[in-house]
């Protein structure tokens, strides 16, 4: 999708710079190399990859204009789906695979339903009924966004979010989250591998519910 | 249902980037057109770019009009205004839901009234041997029941006045039963397929290769009779299948 996305910007005039945020390992930056534009890979290793790209928006938005870019594009992992790295000045898009099932949408979180664009993909593989119910499902979860039907290998999609991008405004230096993270300082995050209710810390819910704080 | 009186396919490029030598094509209101070619040569992707109403921003570059006229966006996405109705090659449901559920969200979906599954799936059950209910599970059902729900659905929820069929005769469904539901009044159906039956039903054909449309072939006369000839025998083949079926034997050709 982003390398689809990136030839139509291109195609439009434009001039970007990529930085793909993953969590291990990736080999996306010499695919995207081959695009002809400059490309970051910048792997999160130890920390949350929705985290690092937060901690890291001001240096990319930073190192592209030192390309001498107009846009960047920022694409990250996003993993527990609990939280969503979008800044309320960038254009938002989040990426959904459409064989996942209709009630995915309903599980991912601010990722989609804070997101301004949905690309919903992999639609040829099932029926359209499907991809409608789907669609609907969506707008059940993220009213405001604009669905697109996208395909990766077709490029499907990738024209439309392409005019999408190109309205979007320019960044301030004031930026905000859109939404707030999960529940303040988690013990295992701080290195704690015992299981034991005696050794965690923190803002702590119960399986039924009872909402507790334990620390200092 | 929305009127629509044209439906005009202009060309763009084979695989190879060379132009379509059909330059356009218009199908009317109430007209059946197959689409000919060997795996590969472009027949989903044409299917693909009606569906979608492709504006010279798919990868065959083609566009599509509606009477005449560049079709408004959003015909192209919201499932409520669009004109377009798709029975794919997919035999199955990926959705983890049952039966009854889905077809409620589906027709939410296209603004239709959550009613209309009972009708549903009452359909489905005259195209396939083995009934199915509204408490099944989606990703439960075989090949052939999942076929005769997607029919179904199409022609009671999805009722467009341009529908597209993808290979219905490998569905395990009545194909002929399948295309006159799917068909009705005063729509424009394109259809996928080699079945000779079915193929000679239409009367012009799109033939494709490496990725382009290279001719149409009007049904002649003679094909006409032909096609006539096989609805007969096709007629005598489901009776004996059904005669199998029963686990009878068979005791002369009908």
């Amino acid at each position: 999708m982003l390398s689809s996305l990136t030839r139509a910007l291109i195609d439009s005039g434009m001039n970007p710079s990529i930085v793909k945020v993953d969590c291990l390992w990736t080999e996306d930056d010499k695919r995207l190399g081959r695009l002809g534009v400059p490309v970051k890979a910048a792997l999160s290793k130890d920390m949350c990859p929705d985290h690092f790209a937060i901690y890291n928006t001001e240096d990319m938005l930073a190192w592209a204009e030192d390309n001498g870019s107009d846009i960047l594009l920022n694409e990250t992992a996003g993993l527990c789906l609990r939280c969503a790295p979008y800044p309320n000045d960038c254009l938002a898009v989040c990426v959904i695979d459409i064989t996942s099932g209709p009630n995915n949408p309903l599980k991912v979180g601010p990722l989609m339903t804070s997101a301004d664009v949905v690309m919903m993909t992999k639609g040829d593989m099932v029926s359209q009924a499907e991809r409608e119910v789907f669609r609907e499902r969506v707008l059940e979860a993220n009213p405001t966004c604009t669905p697109i039907e996208a395909n990766g290998l077709t490029s499907k999609g990738s024209v439309e979010l392409a005019e999408i991008v190109l309205r979007s405004k320019d960044v301030s230096s004031d930026m905000r989250l859109r939404n707030n993270p999960p529940f303040s300082i988690c013990t295992l995050c701080a290195g704690e591998t015992r299981i034991g209710k005696e050794y965690q810390r923190g803002v702590l819910r119960r399986m039924d519910g009872f909402t507790d704080y334990r620390g200092e | 249902m929305h009127e629509i009186n044209s439906l005009t396919i202009l060309g763009g490029n084979d695989k190879d980037d060379n132009c379509d030598f059909v330059d356009s094509i218009k199908i009317l209101k109430g007209e059946i057109i197959g689409v000919v070619g060997p795996t590969g040569s472009g027949k989903s992707t044409l299917i693909g770019d009606i569906e979608q109403l492709a504006q010279r921003d798919t990868q065959s570059k083609r566009q599509i009009l509606i009477d005449d006229a560049v079709p408004d966006n959003d015909l192209r996405s919201d499932p409520r205004k669009k004109l377009v109705a798709q029975l794919s090659q997919n035999m199955h449901f990926l959705a983890d839901m049952k039966v009854d559920e889905f077809l409620r969200m589906h027709a939410k979906s296209r603004g239709k009234p959550e009613t209309l599954s009972g009708e549903v799936i009452e359909i489905a059950n005259t195209l396939c041997g083995e009934p199915l209910g509204p408490e099944n599970h989606l990703t439960a059902l075989s090949g052939g029941q999942s076929r005769a729900l997607m029919t179904a659905d199409i022609a009671r929820i999805s009722d467009s006045p341009i529908v597209l069929i993808d290979e219905i005769e490998n569905a395990g469904i009545r194909k002929q039963e399948a295309l006159k539901l799917l068909s009705g009044e005063g729509k424009i159906v394109i259809v996928v397929t080699h079945d000779p039956v079915l193929a000679l039903l239409t009367e012009k054909r799109i033939v494709m290769e490496n990725g382009g449309m290279v001719k149409i072939i009007e049904r002649s006369g003679k094909e006409r009779e032909v096609c006539s000839k096989l609805a007969e025998l096709d007629e005598r083949i489901i009776m004996l299948r059904e005669t199998i079926r029963r686990g009878e034997t068979v005791e002369e050709l009908i």
